[in-house]
């Protein structure tokens, strides 16, 4: 399944995971049967993947939260909406992330 | 800052090879009652289900959920929620939820009697991400109720087990070996491989441990009569001669060498366990008042665990610890000398330490401190080690200077053995 996902969505948490932070590292853990390929599936997130992560509030654009870290990162702007793209793709098919009208 | 995936699928039990790194509090066990419904032979902790002087001690909900947002600060990822029967709490679903909103995985021991149709869909619908650990006694409604003295256990278990395999509830299975149900072991095992998600054998509960909290000698003398004797001990572990032989010498490999005098050799100082009552110990088995502290909880604490009234804060709660302040104390475990003469004349000089599975808990239910050596775990070990040629007829553990490189000898012997 490919997520349609563009630069214009908003982005936001699903209620079905829990986010933790332990040791530095966010750790994503499924609240709701269905999340992962398997019944005792957690996720980390990679640098890049936090730091995207803790931009999603639920109200931006994927578009300005890839202006918000390209300012912050001082980087290329094209690179980092791909990153934010790629991101948010592969979260909303595992069902951590859900589209907001 | 390109990378080609964002998120890492992680397995749950990632324990780190160094209990020095990672969170703070690494495993938290909570007893959430002593009561249960069946009073098995065997049991090493329970008080009626009826007795409601217990029920009155027990901690509230709102305690319990205090004492989960404490380890989730801690950067707990497990807790495991134990008994008696933890299932027989009204508040179980209510407690359950709270620790897994908080991102904690749950592990439950249970007898499965008590798990309704909505406790299966809630398991189901909000899965533990640990298998939830069913303890059966017996195949059949006799050997089983011989095990559990509560009629209509078998049926109830039985229900249970039908409910949570309805929703596809993920669970395993373990069995105690007792004299009602040695005869039935073949026959559990064919179904036990007839469950799904067991793909490893089933686990055994095969050394029976005196009662915790040392309150029925009477209760103890039953559990003697009912222990596998040495010799029946390792007739069960090697029934399966190939299997046997290849899992100790993996075993082998990693954990026989001489311990010296240090009594914790495990996790203890880096976990926790809760009794039914609120006090904090080091682990479920070293219940030694001296290492044993009541917790704090603040006066007005909300349904949801938030502290109403503490201007103090956490550290300030009615006098009793919190669980940083419990774990502070809890590190100087790992500093602890044996004394006992015995021990340090045999367990500290014997390789055969970890095999016997000595420590202080099973000190603790067996004599009352924390290092005289058990007999019975002893004998089981040296029983085992003759039998795999790592000692002659006479001798003991503790006799043996070369044991270390007796084991390597024979793992190499083992692997030539296979690879020819
Ligand atoms: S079911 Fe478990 S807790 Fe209950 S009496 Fe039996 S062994 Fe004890
Ligand atoms: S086998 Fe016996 S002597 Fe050796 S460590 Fe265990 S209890 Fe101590």
């Amino acid at each position: 399944m490919t997520s349609m996902i563009d630069l214009e969505a908003v982005c936001a948490r699903s209620e079905n995971v829990v986010a933790r932070e332990i040791e530095e590292e966010i750790l994503i853990v499924p609240l709701a049967a269905g999340i992962g390929d398997a019944d005792d599936d957690l996720y980390t997130l990679n640098e890049t993947g936090q730091a995207i992560w803790q931009a999603l509030d639920g109200q931006r654009s994927l578009k300005d939260v890839a202006a918000l870290l390209a300012a912050r990162f001082n980087a290329p702007g094209p690179e980092i909406e791909r990153d934010v793209l790629g991101f948010a793709g592969e979260l909303v098919r595992r069902g951590i992330l859900v589209t907001r009208p | 800052m390109s990378d080609s995936t964002y998120v890492v699928r992680r397995k749950p039990d990632r324990t780190p090879v160094s209990l020095d790194v990672g969170p703070r509090l690494k495993q938290l066990d909570i007893e959430l009652t002593e009561r249960c419904n069946n009073r098995c032979i065997h049991c090493l902790i329970n008080r009626p289900l009826s007795d409601s002087s217990a029920q009155a001690d027990e901690m509230t909900t709102a305690q319990v959920v205090h004492i989960l947002r404490q380890a989730a600060g801690l950067g707990c990822a497990q807790v495991r929620f134990t008994g008696g029967e933890p299932l027989i709490r009204t508040d179980f679903q209510d407690v359950y939820l709270y620790a897994r909103r908080l991102g904690l995985k749950v592990s439950l021991f249970t007898n499965a009697c008590f798990v309704t149709p909505d406790v299966a869909r809630l398991f189901a619908r909000v899965p533990p991400l640990v298998p939830i650990e069913i303890t059966v006694y017996g195949m059949t409604r006799e050997s089983y109720e011989a095990v559990t003295r509560s009629r209509g256990s078998h049926e109830s278990f039985r229900k249970g087990l039908d409910e949570l395999l309805a929703c596809g509830a993920p669970f395993v299975v373990r069995w105690v070996v007792l004299p009602p149900n040695r005869h039935e072991i073949p026959e559990f095992e064919a179904w036990a491989k007839t469950l799904p998600g067991i793909t490893a054998g089933p686990a055994y509960v095969l050394m029976l441990d005196h009662r915790s909290r040392r309150d029925d000698p009477e209760k103890n003398r039953v559990i003697d009569t009912l222990r596998l004797s040495p010799q029946e001990t390792l007739a069960f572990l090697a029934r399966d001669e190939t299997k046997y032989r290849h899992g100790m010498a993996e075993f082998a490999a990693r954990f026989l060498t001489p311990p010296g005098d240090r009594l914790f050799h495990c996790g203890a100082g880096h976990g926790v366990c809760i009794d039914a009552y609120g006090r904090v110990q080091p682990c479920m088995g070293v219940r030694d008042p001296a290492l044993t502290f009541p917790l704090g909880f603040p006066e007005k604490t909300g349904s949801d665990g938030a502290q109403a009234e503490t201007p103090a804060g956490p550290d300030s709660e009615n006098g009793g610890l919190t669980l940083a302040q419990a774990l502070d104390r809890f590190r100087r475990l790992k500093t602890l000398a044996a004394k006992h003469p015995l021990y340090l004349a045999r367990c500290a000089r014997c390789f055969l330490k970890g095999l016997c599975e000595q420590c202080p808990a099973k000190s603790w239910a067996e004599h009352g401190n924390l290092d005289t050596p058990v007999d019975y775990y002893c004998q089981a070990a040296h029983i085992q080690a003759r039998y795999l040629g790592w000692l002659s007829e006479n001798e003991s553990g503790w006799d043996v200077v070369d044991g270390p490189e007796r084991i390597k000898k024979w793992v190499h012997a083992l692997s030539t053995e296979g690879n020819r």
